[in-house]
């Protein structure tokens, strides 16, 4: 059989999660939610433990040799995300994940380069984490939402986009990847267009950055930024990249410790970026497990990830095909390794409680993109989403699965 | 607990075609209320008299335990009085939350047994019922279960 040949050859990169030979509801576990968030391999495991049981110290502040190690490591990680997503480091930006970077840039480029009346540029496809920050400053300042529609394959129109930029138009925000659909936007292009109308662009890579290359300096985007967790790293860290030319007009967005030369009552001297964005203790250790992700990424190739998980996307759309009471939202290609569906009137949730029985993690909901919810009219869709871990066997369980809700559900899912 | 369990056949049935579903134009009490999380979304509509529950229809869209769980709870409550119907709430509640059933108080609502080896699906069984109470009660916040 097809899927026993392609099964063997891709087993290898299970044995390093201990967390996926485990069960669920006493069934063995299959994980098909890494979109949300992504399982841990041992070696980013072992990282963060040796790290708390050898170098832990504060960072930038000891005058002993173990904070001076310390540091280095959360340097390095520095160093380390910079060369991933080919920029510098003095461009890169510790947060606390895409949802704090994405704010970050909202109240201190937002509030200090836009005004009453300016006008931002977000996709129907965004998630919340890079709608509501831009949501707060319409309420805080004025300015004004413009919103590119998605066309019904799951794309974006961009002429719809093209025709949205006017003299107001101060920044565009748009995922790389939807976190719903998969769908992998144009984003060089729109970035292109954005450059041409002198509109800086932020680009939110959560779901881009784990399944395929990323180079912010080929793209030329102005902030991009992503998540550890998605990418096999601890949860707490996360990147925003950010031209340098952005960062020295940026004021700090939160004020603290470490991101400050000299403090009295009536002056107060920053540091230059990065530092001046990352007030107080930072989450050193989680710098280190996303180190230990990105070298454990590196070590497999983005490219065999990348060629893996497509090979799982097109196995699955032909057995969902097959199955034909199945219904995909977003048909467009090129896609990640995300696939969400509905089945006829069956509730998403009642499909997430079925596949949850038999050992199956999937997400069942709105996905924190309810525009997008709306814009298909439906009130909640079925995620599965893949991972370097997953294979050909996790597709067929997924398959078995949708046969029994068919069975429990006969007519409404007819 | 199997699956077969928690989706039998009642409850598919009642979710596909739910009972007393509908508006009811003299309605003495009303209101809606939704789980944000799933998107369900419902209103109940009562006719109260004489501290008792004379009729009571329900509309709106949702998961199969969401609807099953409604139309069971119209059809449990019609011509009870008041005071039984908060009780029998309360009766629901218990059993969603331990899955022990008090078959005598519950009847067929005791099929939604299974609910309680799902927790993050007892907000769904539930969101009729807190509607329900809240319409009686004349509560004016809207019900949701967040």
């Amino acid at each position: 059989m097809k899927s026993e040949t392609r099964t063997t050859e891709l087993k290898w990169f299970k044995k390093d999660f201990p967390l996926l030979g485990g069960t669920n509801r006493g069934k063995p576990l299959v994980y098909l939610d890494s979109a949300s968030s992504a399982q841990k391999p041992q070696q980013v495991i072992d990282a963060i433990s040796y790290f708390y049981g050898h170098d832990y110290a504060n960072i930038h502040r000891g005058i002993y040799e173990l904070s001076e190690r310390a540091t280095n490591v959360y340097e390095q990680a520095r160093e380390a995300a910079a060369r991933f997503i080919n920029a510098s480091s003095n461009e890169i930006i510790f947060t606390s994940g895409t949802t704090g970077a994405i704010n970050l840039v909202a109240q201190s480029f937002g509030r200090s380069q836009l005004q009453a009346g300016d006008e931002i540029i977000v996709t129907e496809m965004e998630h919340h984490s890079n709608i509501v920050p831009w949501y707060l400053l319409k309420e805080q300042m004025g300015i004004v939402l413009k919103v590119v529609p998605v066309l019904d394959d799951g794309s974006l129109d961009m002429l719809a986009y093209a025709s949205l930029f006017s003299s107001r138009t101060k920044l565009v925000a748009v995922t790389h990847v939807s976190n719903v659909i998969g769908t992998i936007n144009p984003i060089r292009d729109m970035i292109m267009l954005a450059h041409s109308n002198d509109v800086p662009v932020l680009v939110d890579g959560a779901q881009a950055v784990p399944h395929m290359n990323v180079d912010v300096a080929d793209l030329d985007c102005d902030f991009y930024t992503f998540s550890s967790h998605k990418l096999y790293g601890p949860t707490g860290i996360g990147v925003l990249y950010a031209k340098s030319h952005w960062l020295s007009q940026m004021p700090p967005y939160q004020g603290g410790g470490g991101m400050i030369e000299t403090v009295s009552f009536d002056e107060i001297i920053y540091v230059n970026a990065p530092h001046k964005f990352e007030a107080g203790t930072p989450d050193i250790a989680g710098a280190v497990g996303l180190l230990a992700a990105i070298q454990y990424i590196s070590n497999i190739g983005m490219q065999n990830i990348e060629k893996h998980e497509q090979s799982l996307l097109e196995y699955a759309e032909e057995k969902i095909h097959e199955l034909g009471f199945v219904q995909i939202i977003g048909t467009t290609h090129p896609k990640a390794g995300v696939i969400s569906f509905v089945m006829n009137d069956v509730h998403a949730h009642d499909i997430g409680t079925i596949l949850d029985a038999e050992g199956i993690a999937i997400r069942a909901g709105h996905h924190c993109a309810m525009p997008l919810m709306q814009r298909f009219n439906v009130p909640a869709t079925v995620r599965a989403s893949f991972g370097i871990y997953n294979d050909f066997s996790d597709v067929d369980a997924l398959i078995e699965a949708l046969k029994l809700v068919k069975r429990l559900f006969p007519d409404v899912a007819a | 607990m199997s699956l077969r369990e928690l989706y039998q056949e009642m409850i598919i049935d009642h979710g596909r075609n739910p009972r007393n579903f509908g508006g009811l134009a003299q309605a003495t009490h009303c209101k809606n209320g939704q789980n944000p999380l799933c998107g369900d979304k419902l209103s109940v509509y009562l006719i109260e008299m004489d501290g008792v529950v004379v009729d009571v229809k329900f509309e709106g869209a949702g998961c199969a335990i969401s609807v099953a769980s409604a139309s069971l709870m119209t059809d449990a409550v019609k011509g009870k009085k008041v005071e039984d119907v908060l009780s029998l709430f309360q009766h629901f509640h218990e059993l969603l939350t331990t899955g022990k059933a008090n078959d005598e108080a519950l009847g067929k609502l005791s099929i939604f047994a299974g609910v309680a080896e799902f927790p993050v699906r007892v907000k769904c069984a539930t969101l009729a019922w807190h509607t329900l109470k809240a319409a009686i009660l004349h509560d004016d916040k809207s019900v949701s279960t967040e």
